[in-house]
């Protein structure tokens, strides 16, 4: 059965790939298919990620983020179905060329870790937890979005600040679509990853019996929010925008993937699931 | 059967030229049919527009295809043929094929690249193919034209890029703000390239021009072109806060605008970006305000380089079209090619069905008794005698792609006798 499931994700791997080399072929040639081909590459791969996922949950029976490996590749798979999502809502495929190395990454990853279903300890069944981990994760794929956004950004201020407008500047989108795709990922992002913690709080006092204890994984999820929220007070109050606020969309983003993955891999605490 | 076009174009002649030896394109049809009559051609088209003149057609003997060609544009437009004859350029076969291809895909355009003459081509073809002048082989022709430019256009960046300053200025503009919709532009003095730009951004639908001026009743008539508002010219900082775009070029000796009265503005709208385009020389605005977050500046010398780069690059593309365009004259040769056997091919295949008709008609004559199953067996076999009989010489025949009366053709009409049956 273990082969069924490496294979769908191994397949959503190699579209994810075809979908980043497609991606990076319509930047730098002129070839109008090759965005075309990025789409439909990432969408495909979507779906059999989407597969191995339900797939692994039927043999788990429950919601399969128990372990690292599990963590990785659905933070992958969220963050493909955010794109799907925001794409769908403010079309610009270029974005899926930036955030597929994040997808291929995560979805590596994921295939070269290990695969065992770890036993749950009956202290963590609970309704609360999916819904906590289901909200963090989305709130974090799409702030992650958000980082691939700032990085286009980044790149097309640049290139106009410095006059270089040839090559790829004329395949990345304007600076006013990007600063508002930044902030829809934002204002999306946010209230998931409030809501993850809330969740997870609530949890926490059922499970452990403190809604808060200064774990790392508490402690840096603090920050990161901390963070955010500062970036959302910037952006609604003192016009905080463009270059400002993608930068601190990064540091924000360096952030998560402390909590995400430092956290677990060099400190211990409570959330550590990977030892 | 060739394929011929004789004009002349920009390069080769001059504006008074052209213009005397143009069409009106409500003249067409009756020039057209005068034009396949004196010069003898099966199809005829003719392309004029400001850069250009053009005659394209298919000529059946090529010997004094160019006399009677420069004869009808000396006749129809009642000048002296010795006045132009000299600047026309008059190609033949695959070489004819090849320039109509380029100037369809824009390469023997005076900006390469650009995109009206396409859609002149496009005019000219379809007023040719109303009054009827066009047949099989210049309506396929056009065609293929059509298809190429397109090729070019989408597989090469040639037209990608803005070749003018005013125009470079509006794309980056889009590049910045997105949509130029409902943005609000700043005039600042009154160059001509200043007004061109502000054209430029009102087409694209900007919502508000304002103008400032250090002679008040000058901003008054050039907001009045823009239906927008003039501004004293002592207060034009104090609106800067208000507006995306500003174009600045007086004769100011000294900056206009720095730093410090962009970073209130900002202040003022919320870091919501302004680009600012600087076309004096001397320069209007301070250079340092580049780099204030969310202003982009651009002076003339900047957009200047942009255009010369798209110009640069555009040569190099149509290097590239140029390729594409010789892949496509082979394939239209090749279809030549086909048409020049498609006759004996049909001939061939007429003569054997005469010759196993009345074969079997003296055949069946002996046999009167025979049924109707049996008949139709035996016309069958007949039949498929000779088709397996023509099969190797026609898919020979298909196979050669010489242009014009191929040699394997001739031969095999002497080995058949399919002259003389024509003749007959």
């Amino acid at each position: 059965m273990d082969i069924i499931y490496t294979s769908l994700l191994g397949a959503a791997l190699t579209l994810y790939t075809l979908s980043m080399v497609t991606g990076f072929v319509h930047l730098f040639r002129p070839l109008p298919k090759a965005l075309i081909w990025s789409k439909n590459s990432i969408q495909a791969g979507f779906v059999f990620h989407l597969l191995a996922f339900l797939f692994r949950c039927g043999q788990a029976q429950t919601l399969a983020v128990t372990n690292m490996h599990e963590s990785f590749s659905f933070f992958a798979l969220l963050l493909t179905l955010a794109f799907l999502l925001v794409n769908r809502k403010k079309p610009m495929p270029i974005l899926g060329t930036f955030v597929s190395p994040l997808l291929i990454i995560f979805t590596l990853w994921a295939l070269v870790t290990s695969h065992t279903i770890t036993p749950q300890p009956p202290i963590l069944k609970s309704f609360w937890l999916p819904l906590h981990v289901l909200l963090s994760f989305a709130g974090n794929a799409f702030l992650a979005l958000g980082f691939g956004v700032a990085i286009i950004y980044l790149l097309q201020e640049h290139l106009i600040k410095k006059k270089k407008i040839k090559g790829i500047f004329r395949k990345l989108p304007a600076l006013q679509r990007l600063d508002e795709l930044n902030y829809l990922c934002l204002r999306l992002g946010f209230p998931l990853l409030t809501l993850g913690i809330i969740s997870g709080s609530v949890w926490a006092s059922y499970a452990w019996g403190a809604h808060w204890s200064w774990d790392p994984k508490e402690t840096w999820s603090l920050i990161t929010w901390l963070l955010f929220a500062a970036l959302l007070h910037g952006r609604m109050n003192s016009g905080w925008r463009g270059r400002k606020a993608s930068l601190l969309t990064i540091i924000g983003f360096a952030a998560i993937m402390f909590t995400f993955l430092g956290v677990n891999l060099l400190l211990s605490g409570l959330h550590s699931y990977a030892h | 059967m060739h394929i011929v076009s004789l004009g002349l174009n920009h390069q080769t002649a001059s504006v008074e030229t052209r213009e005397r030896l143009a069409f009106k394109s409500e003249a067409l049809p009756a020039a057209l049919q005068q034009l396949k009559e004196e010069a003898c051609l099966s199809e005829g088209l003719i392309l004029s527009t400001c850069n250009r003149v053009e005659l394209c057609g298919i000529s059946h003997d090529l010997g004094q295809c160019r006399e009677k060609l420069i004869n009808f544009l000396a006749r129809y437009h009642q000048i002296p043929s010795e006045m132009f004859a000299d600047k026309l350029y008059f190609h033949t076969d695959s070489d004819a094929i090849r320039h109509g291809f380029r100037v369809a895909s824009s390469l023997d355009s005076m900006v390469v690249g650009e995109p009206q003459i396409l859609g002149q081509l496009k005019d000219a073809f379809f007023i040719a193919s109303e009054s009827s002048s066009t047949g099989l082989i210049l309506n396929r022709f056009m065609h293929r034209s059509f298809f190429i430019a397109k090729e070019v256009r989408t597989r090469t960046k040639i037209a990608s890029c803005a070749v003018s300053v005013s125009f470079a200025a509006v794309e980056l503009a889009k590049k910045i703000f997105g949509d130029l919709k409902g943005m609000k532009v700043m005039l600042i003095g009154a160059g001509e390239m200043c007004e061109l730009a502000a054209r430029h951004f009102v087409n694209q639908g900007v919502e508000q021009v304002l103008v400032t001026n250090r002679t008040f009743g000058r901003a008054q008539e050039l907001a009045g072109e823009f239906s927008g508002i003039a501004i004293p010219f002592e207060k034009f900082r104090q609106e800067l806060d208000q507006v995306d775009i500003v174009l600045s070029s007086t004769g100011s000796p000294d900056y206009l605008i720095g730093p410090a009265e962009l970073s209130q503005a900002l202040k003022k709208r919320r870091n919501r970006p302004i680009f600012l385009i600087d076309i004096a020389v001397p320069r209007d605005i301070d250079p340092k305000v580049n780099d204030l977050d969310n202003i982009y500046l651009y002076d003339v010398d900047d957009l200047q380089e942009v255009v010369t780069e798209n110009l640069d690059q555009r040569q190099q593309e149509a290097q590239r079209a140029e390729v594409l365009v010789d892949l496509e004259v082979v394939k239209f040769e090749q279809w030549l090619a086909s048409l020049a056997v498609t006759p004996t091919i049909k001939e061939l295949r007429e003569q054997i069905k005469e010759i196993s008709e009345q074969e079997l008609k003296k055949t069946l004559a002996g046999f009167p008794d025979l049924s109707s199953k049996e008949r139709r067996r035996l016309e069958a076999m007949v039949n498929a005698i000779s088709n397996k009989f023509l099969h190797h010489p026609i898919n020979y025949l298909k196979s050669q792609d010489g242009s014009g009366e191929s040699l394997p053709a001739t031969t095999i009409r002497k080995i058949f006798h399919l002259t003389e049956n024509e003749s007959k």
